[in-house]
């Protein structure tokens, strides 16, 4: 229960000489939803950018299901079980909305030429896009999606790779009370089945009832780790919150 | 989505079916000689397409793959004695698909970890690098003097005919594997590529490789009907083998019929090379016709920059569906996710 | 040894020229994200007016320099209000390329109509002057188009640091979004950043015509160039371009007299092939992966 599944030590980013992380250390154990809260321009996402290989650290390291990420490449680790979803909700506009979640399928190079949406592959979209409740849009371009719809298909895209661990950006940014609700539904089934997630979220609300532990950055740096009501109590988090 | 619906297939079996019956029934030679250059741009158009109107990466340098092929024939005609025979260098013709094809990979490899502005400009070097080696390699292109092959021993009355089936044939082999390519896996990679590459790479897409695979293709197809053209005007040299307007031809046909779509790039072609040929015959000054190509290229773009087959079925579905007229592009223009420097905040 | 030297000057002459043409083409991409590929048309563009200023009027090719740059701003800042602004801000940095380059085969044109497509060169009574310096031969245009092109760019290092505009223009190109947030116009920073851009080419224009021979189709080779330039510095960089500009110049230069002066253009290729292998970002670009 209790193995690190994601291990972060010492991740250092600077863009033109501000630290935008700094010295950044905290771990993720097997079968949590973790937290990652703090203030504003407190490097979170770029945080998720180093750990997901999309921009490479200047300095520290990422450990990922007991293995050290030497070169992190975000098509490898999605393939190894470790995707992201991106705070701006991000889709495949030109494609409709199964046409999103089947290319995510991990697929062997010699079916390249085969039919784009295999009729097992769009049984699993299917079924996903149900449970989402997206699949009446299942043919319709994901351009036409509202911004709340975008996130529901961006998350049941990355789920089609079979991941370990899930990295959400502001999940519930911008989206309705009812889609929050949907999401943090979504969140705990998926917990449930053995998921472990890593969530930056600004609704104290939800972090509070939804995640444990709680990893609170400031400054790039980790300042605090722990369960939310400790957390919440925190002098230090408090002082970084209230901008002292 | 199903790849073969029953009017796609009548359709394909309609046109490649007039286009077989053509110079037969329209035997004239300057009309197939018009027709010969009709389905070259046609081919050359929708070779582009598969890598630029899908995976969105537009090159600008495939008339170094056009030149490439032009030279691989004319070079393999005086240097190793392939001609003779008339019909012997078409049947060279697949060996020139896959070596430039295979010549590309690595270039590919190398343009493409670039993000699309820069590949842009690595093409366009290419261009220019390739015709000054055309210039350059005096022994085997004979330099600025160029180069000429053997007159083929066709009929005179029937002279052109081998030349548009040739031309036929490998146009026909790129628009089947554009269209094979659209329905498979590969197409649905490459759309997400041209949609969102940062977040293709996110969700497993092995981008580099549909890329590189994309490019190979495309290219491979150029360089062939480059080789027709050769055994055709039987003498090139390095300015009109590797000429920047071959590339912009094909660019503008593609964009003018709708990139990204299977029979855009072809109509474009069909509309514009006749059109062209016309304005060649009418204005005759070559200076003049730079100046229309430019006009007509701006034109499209800022006007119609989603070619006619993408608005046209926008138009149909919307009719269908009965909702008012949406501003054009609509869909497309759904944000697209990046901050400027293209990075993933 | 002697050579070497000389090649090296020559070059290090004809990088500050470089510089000067691939400034504005940086500029504009750092502004717009618009690659133009009409730079190098613009520049054989300047290059034939300053031609017949000095042909018809007897203006020197410097002096016309003064005349030409501030219309040339303004045919650039309509060109970008015409042709570039109406792009829509998704799609404009693929489009732009198209559309630039579509310019350059409209500029090309024109001039093949009004020049016909034989080679000219602006030949001024001090073309074939030089001064000795130490035993090198240091052509007195060359050095005149380097000075003039030292003062141009320094001018725009001024204007760019000294001025409101300058900052204006710097927010956009660190970050269009929030310097739009922090009230900058950005479209009026566009327009007026693409005239500078076109005019910086004219003024290399003028110069060019009066060390290299130019026909109207001349622009495909100095794109290339630039081209290669501005990824070596990194696109946007303006110090990159300089630096990127001076290093191909001599690079150039110095193939040129020590291995092969047919070959020497392709020093271009070879370093842009290396430098996206080696650091795909360019030498002064932003190191995020995707970020070129
Ligand atoms: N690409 C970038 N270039 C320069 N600065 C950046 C870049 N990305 C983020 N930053 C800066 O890094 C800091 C952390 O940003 P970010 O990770 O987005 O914070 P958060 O997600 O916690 O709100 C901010 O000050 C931001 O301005
Ligand atoms: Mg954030």
């Amino acid at each position: 229960m209790s193995a690190t599944l994601l291990g972060v030590s010492g991740l250092t980013k600077r863009f033109g000489g501000v630290a935008a992380v700094n010295g950044c250390s905290f771990q993720v154990d097997e079968g949590t939803i973790t937290a990652l809260i703090g203030p504003n321009g407190s490097g979170k996402t770029t945080a998720f950018n180093m750990i997901t290989g999309y921009l490479p650290a200047d300095s520290g390291e990422v450990t990922f299901a007991g293995r050290a990420v030497k070169r992190p490449n975000p098509t490898r680790l999605y393939r190894a079980g470790l995707t992201r979803t991106f705070q701006q909700a991000r889709v495949f506009p030109g494609l409709t909305l199964l046409e999103n979640l089947t290319v995510a399928i991990s697929q062997p190079w010699r079916t390249l030429l085969r039919r784009n949406v295999a009729a097992r592959d769009r049984e699993r979209a299917l079924t996903l896009l149900e449970e989402f409740g997206l699949e009446r849009l299942g043919d319709r371009p994901a351009g036409e999606l509202s911004f709340g719809q975008r996130k529901l298909l961006e998350f049941a895209t990355v789920l089609m790779g079979e991941p370990r661990l899930v990295l959400l950006d502001e999940p519930t940014a911008g989206v309705n009370p009812v889609m929050v609700e949907q999401i943090e539904r979504h969140v705990r089934e998926l917990h449930a089945r053995g998921l472990t997630f890593l969530i930056v979220e600004h609704d104290m609300h939800l972090v509070m009832r939804l995640c444990n532990p709680v990893i609170v950055l400031d400054g790039g740096a980790t300042i605090k780790q722990g369960p939310p009501a400790e957390v919440q109590s925190d002098r230090a988090v408090l002082d970084a919150y209230l901008g002292t | 989505m199903s790849r073969l619906t029953r009017t796609g297939v009548l359709r394909a079996v309609v046109v490649f079916g007039a286009l077989a019956a053509f110079p037969f029934v329209f035997p004239a030679q300057w009309i197939v000689n018009i027709a010969i250059f009709t389905l070259m741009y046609a081919g050359l158009a929708t070779a582009w397409n598969l890598l630029g109107g899908f995976s969105g990466y537009l090159s600008l340098g495939h008339a170094a793959f056009f030149g490439v092929g032009a030279y691989a024939i004319a070079i393999a005609f005086t240097h190793i004695g392939i001609g003779g025979s008339g019909y012997k260098p078409f049947f060279a013709l697949p060996l020139v698909g896959i070596v430039v094809a295979l010549v590309s990979v690595p270039i590919a490899w190398v343009a493409l970890r670039v993000r699309a502005a820069t590949f842009a400009i690595v093409t366009l070097t290419l261009l220019f690098v390739v015709q000054q080696l055309a210039f350059n390699l005096h022994h085997l292109t004979h330099g600025s003097q160029g180069l000429a092959l053997p007159p083929p021993p066709f009929d005179v009355s029937t002279f052109e005919q081998p030349f548009y089936f040739a031309m036929l044939g490998v146009f026909a082999l790129a628009f089947f594997t554009c269209w094979w390519v659209k329905g498979s896996k590969l197409g649905l990679m490459l759309f997400s590529i041209r949609d969102d590459e940062d977040r293709a790479r996110g969700v497993g897409v092995r981008v580099t490789g549909a890329k590189v695979i994309a490019f190979a293709l495309s290219v491979g197809f150029t360089g062939m009907l480059g080789g027709v053209w050769a055994y055709y005007i039987q003498f090139i040299y390095p300015q009109f083998a590797v000429d920047p307007l071959i590339t912009i031809g094909a660019v503008l046909m593609a964009f003018l019929g709708g990139k990204g779509t299977v029979w855009g790039p072809t109509v474009g072609a069909f509309i514009l090379v006749p059109a062209q040929q016309y304005m060649a015959y009418k204005l005759g000054a070559s200076e003049l016709y730079l100046l229309g190509y430019a006009s007509v290229f701006l034109l499209i773009m800022l006007f119609l920059p989603r070619g006619i087959i993408p608005s046209i079925s926008d138009h149909l579905a919307r009719r269908r569906s009965g909702r008012p007229d949406e501003p054009p592009g609509a869909v497309a223009s759904a944000p697209r996710a990046t901050l400027p420097g293209g990075m993933a905040p | 040894m002697h050579l070497f030297i000389q090649a090296c000057i020559l070059g290090l002459l004809a990088g500050g020229v470089y510089a000067l043409m691939a400034s504005g083409l940086t500029l504009a991409f750092g502004v717009m994200r618009v690659i133009n590929v009409a730079q190098g048309a613009m520049i054989v563009l300047g290059a034939f007016l300053s031609y017949t200023l000095f042909t018809k009027a007897h203006i020197d090719p410097f002096v016309s320099v003064v005349l030409l740059t501030p219309l040339m701003f303004l045919v650039g800042v309509a060109l970008q209000l015409v042709f570039i602004r109406p792009l829509r801000a998704d799609e404009r940095e693929e489009l732009s390329l198209l559309v630039t380059w579509a310019l350059a085969l409209g500029i090309e044109g024109l001039l093949s109509v009004l020049y016909k497509t034989n080679y000219r060169s602006t030949i001024t009574s001090y073309a074939d002057k030089s001064w000795r310096v130490l035993g090198y031969h240091l052509s007195e245009v060359r050095v005149f188009a380097f000075g003039m092109s030292v003062v141009i760019l320094t001018l725009l290092y001024l204007l760019l640091t000294r001025t409101e505009f300058g900052r204006t223009v710097r927010a956009t190109v660190q970050n269009p979004v929030s310097a739009r947030l922090l009230g900058v116009n950005v479209d009026k920073v566009s327009a007026l950043g693409f005239g500078i851009s076109v005019a910086t080419a004219t003024a290399a224009g003028a110069v060019f015509g009066m060390v290299t021979p130019f026909f109207p189709g001349s622009h495909y080779d100095l794109i290339s160039r630039l081209l290669s330039i501005i990824v070596l510095g990194g696109l946007g960089s303006l110090g990159g371009a300089i630096i990127a500009a001076l290093f191909m110049g001599m690079a150039e230069a110095v193939f040129a007299a020590e291995i092969s002066p047919t070959w020497s253009s392709f020093t271009f290729f070879i370093v842009l092939i290396a430098i996206l292998l080696l650091r795909p970002q360019g030498l002064f670009g932003t190191n995020e992966r995707g970020a070129l």
